[in-house]
C-alpha cells in the first residue's frame, strides 16, 4: 500500500491508484474534464491540476501515479488560480451561445465556468479567429467543431472503445482539431453512427440530431395517425433523464407520457424483437440445414445477429466479405416500421400515406437505420423518425408532464405484446439468450436446460462471451441435428467485435452463432441513451433488463400470442415470401476508411 | 558567484580516432563509465540539464532486455543549428557516443531522430554510419543504430512526443510518470539524449572525467556549442567554456549597440543591456540549448516577442489547454496593448497566464513559453505598448 496525504489527510491506497482517485477515496472532488471513466487516461484538459509540496510544477490528479509520502493539496491559491485560467482558456475558444444549446445545462464545461470562472473573463473571444465548420451530414449527429474543448474523448472512444478512428486529431497548435478522414463528412467516412463519442462528449460539439419538432407537428397534425414503438433499452434508462437513479424500470410511466405526449398508438418494438427471434432463429436453423443436410457450400457460418446497425455499417466497412454471414433479418425497429404501414394499417384500416411511424431508440445508429434506401418495404419511409431515449425526455419536459406520478399502462395492441425474451434484446447477449430459448426449443421440443430459462453464460459485461448447447433428444426434423453442439459467441462494443472478427478472417472461428451489439453493454449503453455512461451505470440497467424478463408473463418469444397471431393471419410462416418481402434486407459494401 | 571567462574549446569538434575510444569503452565495465559520466558533471545538452549521468544510472537500473537509446536530432529551437554542424563534421562521435551510453544502460539498438528539414544530410549520415557499425561489430560491440526522419514539428524535440513520433503516432507529449528511463520507446526504457551530450560523452570517455570537470562552474560544468546569430559580425558555430558573463559573449561576438540577447531561443530567456554584466551562461543563469541571438538597437522587441509567440501557437501540439489556447491568448493579447485596443496594464493578465502556463502545461512547450514572455515584457514594456 502506498501512503499519502491529500489536504492534510492521510489515505492508503493500491499501487497504480492516481491521485485523482485517492483524493475520491476521502471524498475530496478535484474537477475533471477529459477524463472519462470508460476511457484511457489522457491528461490534456489540465483542469485537474493540484499542487505536490516540492514539486516546481502543479500535477494532473487524473494522470499522476499516487507515490509514498506525497504531500498534495488541491485547494491552495496557486492551484485555484490556474483552474480559473484554464477554465477560461477553455471559454475563450469554444463557441458559447449556451442559451440556445442543445447541451444548455447538460454541458460539463458550462458547469465548470459556473464553479470556477463566473462573471467577466479576462481572456480575449478566441472563436472568431478559427474558420470553424458544423457538419450535419450525418442523419444520427452533429458535430460542431466550435464547441469543441479538445479534450479528445470523442477521439478516445473511437479508438479504444470501438477501433473506428472514424474521428481523429489532425493539425497542430491553434489549427489542432477533431477531423475526419481527409476532412471528408462524418457521412463519407467510417463512422458507425454509434453515438458513444456523444454519450462522451462534454459539450454541445457532438449530439444526436434531433427530430423533436418534426414529431410535434406530426402529433399535431390531425391529418396523421402517428404510432411510436419504443425499444428494449429505453425503458431501463429513461427514468436517469427524469429524476430517477440509474436501474430504474419506468416502463408503464413511460407508456402513459407517450400518450400524454399524444402519440395515436403506443406500441412495442419488443414486439418486433419477439418476431426477429422467429425470424432469425429459423434462419440459423435453415442455414444449418442447408449446410449440414443439403450440402450447400454456399452456406456460410458463424452467422451474425444483425438487430445493431453500429456493427451493421462496422462490418460493411471493415469486414465486407463477411456480409453473407449476417443474418438478412431486419432489426426489430425496421420490422416494425415495415408492418406499422402494411399489417397494423390494413388491421386497423388506416390508410398508410397517413401513418407517422416514430421509434424511440437507445441509439443514434437508428437514426441512420431508418434512413437507408432499402427501408422501404412498405412503399413508403418504413420508420419516419428515431428519437433518443434523451429525445423521449426533453419531449416528456417540454410537455410539463409530471413523470414521476403517473399511473403506469399498458401498451397498445396490435403490437404492443412482447415476451421477456423481447425484452432482454437490451442488454448484450439478449438477442442469443433469447433465440437459444426459441431455437432449442424448436429442436427438441424442451426449453432449453438452464434454471428458469436464465442462459446465464451468456450474460454479464466481459467483452467477448462464449457458451455452447449440446443439442440433444431432437424432434423428426431435426434429428440431424442430434448431438451437436451448438457453439456461440457474444461481443459487444466494436473493439471485441474486431477480435471476433479477425478470428473469423482468419478462418479459425469454432461458432455457429455470433451476437455483436456495436454499443458497451448492448443497447443499454446505447448512444442515444441518458449522459453519463460509465460501466457501473450500465450494470444497473443490465439488472433492470433482466428485472424486467423476469416479470414477464411470457418468456419465449415463440409464445408471445401476438407473434403467433400474426403469422397466421398476415406472414404464413417465418421466412416466408411475405416475410423475405417486408422483414429481410441486404447489406452493401462500404469503403474502409 | 563562479565565473570563468570566455574561452574557445575545442572539444566536440576535435578529431579522434574512434576506434581507440571506443575500444577503451568496450573494456570498461558499465558501472565506470556511467560513474565517469556522472563525475564529469555533464548536465544535457538539448537545453532542459538532466544530469546524464544519473540517466544512464537510472536506465541501467531498470531490468529489461530489450532498451533503447535515442539520439535527439530534432533540432527545431529557433536559432539553433550546431546539431547539424556536429552531425555534419563528426557524425562518428554521434554514433559513438551511443555506443557507449548503450552499454552503460545495457541497450542494442539506437535511433537518431533526425530533424525532418536535415533530410538532405541523410544519405552521407547512412555512409558514415555503415562504415562506423562496421568498426564497431569489429571491437566486438553488439549495437545497431537506425535513423528516423522527423516530419517538421517542433513538438517532436520533446522526448516523449519524439517516441510516439517513431512509433508512427501523433506527436504529442505523455503524461510524466513514466520516465523514459523506465518506459520509453516502445514502452521500453530508453536513455535519449541530445546529439552535443553523445558527443561529450564519448570525449570524456577519451579525456577523462577529471579533465572535463576543470572547464565550467560548479554548477555547469564543460563546454558548449554555442548557434550564434541575430545582429552579430561573426554569425556561426563556437565551442565555449560554460560559466561565462552575457557580458563577456556580447563583448566577443556584439556588435557594438546589442541591447538584448536571446538565450536558449523561443523557449529561452531575453538577458536586456542592464543585465548583461550580472547574468552567467549556464544552469545558474541562464540556461541554454546554444541558441544565441543578439538584438540591436534597430530591432523591435514587439516583433521579437511577436515572432516567438506566433511561433508557439503554431508549433505547440494543441493536446493541453493552457498551451494550446494559452499562446493564442498571449499572441493575440500583446497585439490588441499594441493597437490601443487593450489597456497596457492588460499585460499583467498575461504575465498571470504566462504563469499559469508555467505551472499547468503538460510538456516542457508550454512550460517555457513564459520564459520568453516574461523576460521581454518586463524588461521592454514600452517598446511591446508603443
Amino acid at each position: 500500500m502506498i501512503n499519502l496525504s491529500i489536504n492534510g489527510q492521510r489515505v492508503s491506497v493500491q499501487p497504480g491508484t492516481t491521485v485523482l482517485e485517492a483524493a475520491r477515496k476521502l471524498n475530496i472532488n478535484i474537477p475533471t474534464l477529459c477524463n472519462h471513466p470508460d476511457l484511457c487516461v489522457a491528461g490534456n484538459c489540465r483542469v485537474c491540476v493540484v499542487e505536490q509540496t516540492g514539486a516546481k510544477t502543479l500535477i494532473a490528479a487524473c494522470a499522476m501515479p499516487a507515490a509514498e509520502g506525497m504531500d498534495i493539496h488541491s485547494n491552495t491559491l496557486k492551484v485555484r488560480n490556474a483552474r480559473k485560467h484554464i477554465v477560461e482558456l477553455l471559454l475563450s475558444e469554444h463557441r458559447s451561445d449556451c442559451t440556445k444549446c442543445y447541451k444548455n445545462q447538460k454541458c460539463e464545461r458550462q458547469a465548470l465556468a459556473n464553479e470556477f470562472a463566473f462573471g467577466d473573463t479576462i481572456f480575449l473571444d478566441l472563436v472568431e479567429d478559427h474558420p470553424y465548420n458544423i457538419d450535419r451530414s450525418s442523419p444520427a449527429f452533429i458535430k460542431d467543431d466550435s464547441k469543441c474543448i479538445h479534450c479528445q474523448r470523442c477521439v478516445r472512444t473511437c479508438t479504444e472503445l470501438q477501433q473506428i478512428s472514424a474521428i481523429a486529431v489532425a493539425n497542430k497548435g491553434l489549427h489542432q482539431k477533431i477531423s475526419s478522414f481527409h476532412d471528408r463528412p462524418m457521412s463519407h467516412v467510417v463512422c458507425t453512427n454509434c453515438g458513444q463519442c456523444v454519450n462522451r462528449c462534454p459539450t454541445g460539439a457532438l449530439v444526436e440530431k434531433t427530430y423533436i419538432d418534426q414529431v410535434w407537428d406530426a402529433i399535431y397534425d390531425k391529418d396523421k395517425h402517428v404510432i411510436v414503438q419504443t425499444a428494449p433499452a429505453v425503458r431501463i434508462a429513461l427514468g436517469e433523464d427524469l429524476g430517477y437513479d440509474p436501474g430504474e424500470r419506468v416502463t408503464g410511466k413511460m407508456v402513459t407520457a407517450l400518450r400524454q405526449l399524444g402519440f395515436d398508438s403506443v406500441l412495442d418494438t419488443d414486439f418486433t424483437a419477439d418476431l426477429t427471434i422467429m425470424e432469425e432463429g429459423t434462419e440459423l436453423l435453415g442455414r444449418l440445414k442447408k449446410a449440414l443436410v443439403d450440402g450447400d457450400k454456399n452456406i456460410h457460418f458463424p452467422m451474425f445477429t444483425s438487430c445493431s446497425p453500429g456493427w451493421i455499417k462496422f462490418i460493411e466497412h471493415k469486414y465486407p466479405e463477411f456480409l453473407h454471414n449476417l443474418s438478412t433479418c431486419k432489426s426489430p425497429q425496421q420490422m416494425f416500421g415495415a408492418l406499422a404501414k402494411t399489417f397494423f394499417a390494413q388491421k386497423m384500416k388506416i390508410d398508410p400515406s397517413k401513418i407517422v411511424s416514430v421509434s424511440i431508440m437507445p441509439c443514434t445508429a437508428k437514426k441512420y437505420e431508418a434512413d437507408r434506401p432499402e427501408m422501404r418495404a412498405s412503399g413508403y419511409k418504413d420508420v419516419d423518425y428515431v428519437l433518443t431515449t434523451r429525445e423521449l425526455a426533453v419531449m416528456i419536459k417540454q410537455a410539463g408532464i409530471d413523470f414521476k406520478n403517473l399511473e403506469p399502462s399498458h401498451y397498445d395492441s396490435i403490437m404492443g405484446t412482447s415476451t421477456g425474451a423481447g425484452v432482454i434484446f437490451g442488454a448484450t447477449g439478449g438477442v442469443m439468450e433469447a433465440a437459444l430459448r426459441t431455437a432449442y426449443e424448436i429442436v427438441t421440443g424442451r426449453e432449453v436446460p438452464f434454471t428458469n430459462l436464465n442462459i446465464t453464460p451468456v450474460r454479464g459485461m466481459d467483452g467477448v462471451k462464449e457458451a455452447s448447447i449440446k443439442i440433444e433428444g431432437t424432434v423428426k426434423d431435426w434429428s440431424f441435428l442430434e448431438g451437436a453442439e451448438l457453439k456461440v459467441a457474444i461481443a459487444h462494443g466494436l473493439t471485441n467485435a474486431n477480435k471476433l472478427m479477425r478470428q473469423v478472417r482468419k478462418g479459425k472461428s469454432p461458432y455457429h452463432f455470433i451476437e455483436i451489439m456495436a454499443c458497451p453493454g448492448g443497447c443499454l449503453g446505447g448512444g442515444g441513451q441518458p449522459i453519463p455512461t460509465s460501466m457501473e451505470i450500465r450494470k444497473k440497467r443490465m439488472k433492470a433488463v433482466y428485472a424486467e424478463d423476469e416479470h414477464m408473463t411470457f418468456r419465449k418469444s415463440h409464445e408471445n400470442p401476438e407473434i403467433l397471431s400474426i403469422y397466421k393471419e398476415f406472414l404464413g410462416k417465418p421466412n416466408s415470401h411475405v416475410a423475405h418481402e417486408l422483414l429481410h434486407t441486404h447489406y452493401t459494401e462500404r469503403e474502409s476508411y | 558567484m563562479e565565473k570563468r571567462g570566455l574561452n574557445k574549446v575545442d572539444l566536440i569538434f576535435e578529431k579522434v580516432d574512434p576506434k581507440e575510444v571506443l575500444t577503451i569503452a568496450f573494456k570498461m565495465k558499465r558501472d565506470d563509465i556511467i560513474q565517469q559520466v556522472l563525475d564529469s558533471g555533464l548536465k544535457g545538452r538539448g537545453g532542459a540539464g538532466f544530469p546524464t549521468g544519473l540517466k544512464w544510472k537510472y536506465t541501467a537500473a531498470v531490468k529489461d532486455s530489450e532498451k533503447y537509446i535515442v539520439c535527439n536530432a530534432d533540432e527545431g529551437e529557433p536559432g539553433t543549428f550546431k546539431d547539424r554542424e556536429i552531425l555534419d563534421k563528426v557524425a562518428y562521435k554521434v554514433y559513438g557516443g551511443m555506443v557507449i551510453a548503450g552499454k552503460a544502460i545495457g541497450a542494442q539498438k539506437g535511433v537518431v531522430y533526425l530533424r525532418g528539414e536535415y533530410r538532405f544530410m541523410l544519405p552521407q549520415l547512412m555512409k558514415e554510419l555503415e562504415s562506423f557499425h562496421k568498426l564497431i561489430h569489429a571491437i566486438g560491440f553488439d549495437f545497431k543504430i537506425n535513423y528516423c526522419l522527423g516530419s517538421g514539428a517542433y513538438i517532436c524535440g520533446e522526448e516523449s512526443a519524439l517516441f510516439e513520433s517513431i512509433e508512427g503516432g501523433r506527436g504529442e507529449p505523455r503524461n510524466k510518470p513514466p520516465y523514459p528511463t523506465t518506459s520509453g520507446l516502445f514502452g521500453k526504457p530508453t536513455s535519449i539524449n541530445n546529439v552535443e551530450t553523445l558527443v561529450t560523452a564519448m570525449m570524456i570517455i577519451k579525456h577523462g572525467p577529471e579533465s572535463y570537470s576543470q572547464l565550467g562552474t560548479k554548477d555547469s560544468r564543460g563546454s558548449k556549442v554555442f548557434s550564434i546569430s541575430g545582429d552579430t559580425p561573426t554569425p556561426g558555430i563556437f565551442e565555449l567554456e560554460l560559466g561565462m558573463l552575457v557580458q563577456e559573449f556580447v563583448n566577443e561576438f556584439g556588435d557594438g549597440d546589442t541591447k538584448a540577447v536571446q538565450v536558449g531561443g523561443a523557449s529561452g530567456f531575453c538577458v536586456p543591456r542592464k543585465k548583461f554584466a550580472s547574468t552567467v551562461i549556464g544552469f545558474e543563469g541562464v540556461p541554454t540549448g546554444g541558441s544565441m541571438k543578439l538584438f540591436n538597437s534597430s530591432r523591435s522587441m514587439y516583433n521579437v516577442l511577436h515572432n516567438y509567440l506566433d511561433f508557439f501557437a503554431e508549433e505547440s501540439c494543441g493536446q493541453c489547454t493552457p498551451c494550446r489556447v494559452g499562446c493564442q491568448q498571449l499572441l493575440k493579447g500583446v497585439e490588441k496593448v499594441k493597437k490601443g485596443e487593450m489597456k497596457s496594464t492588460y499585460l499583467n493578465e498575461l504575465l498571470k497566464l504566462a504563469d499559469t502556463m508555467k505551472v499547468a502545461s503538460k510538456c516542457g512547450l508550454g512550460q517555457s513559453v513564459g520564459n520568453a514572455f516574461r523576460t521581454i515584457v518586463e524588461n521592454f514594456r514600452e517598446e511591446i505598448i508603443y
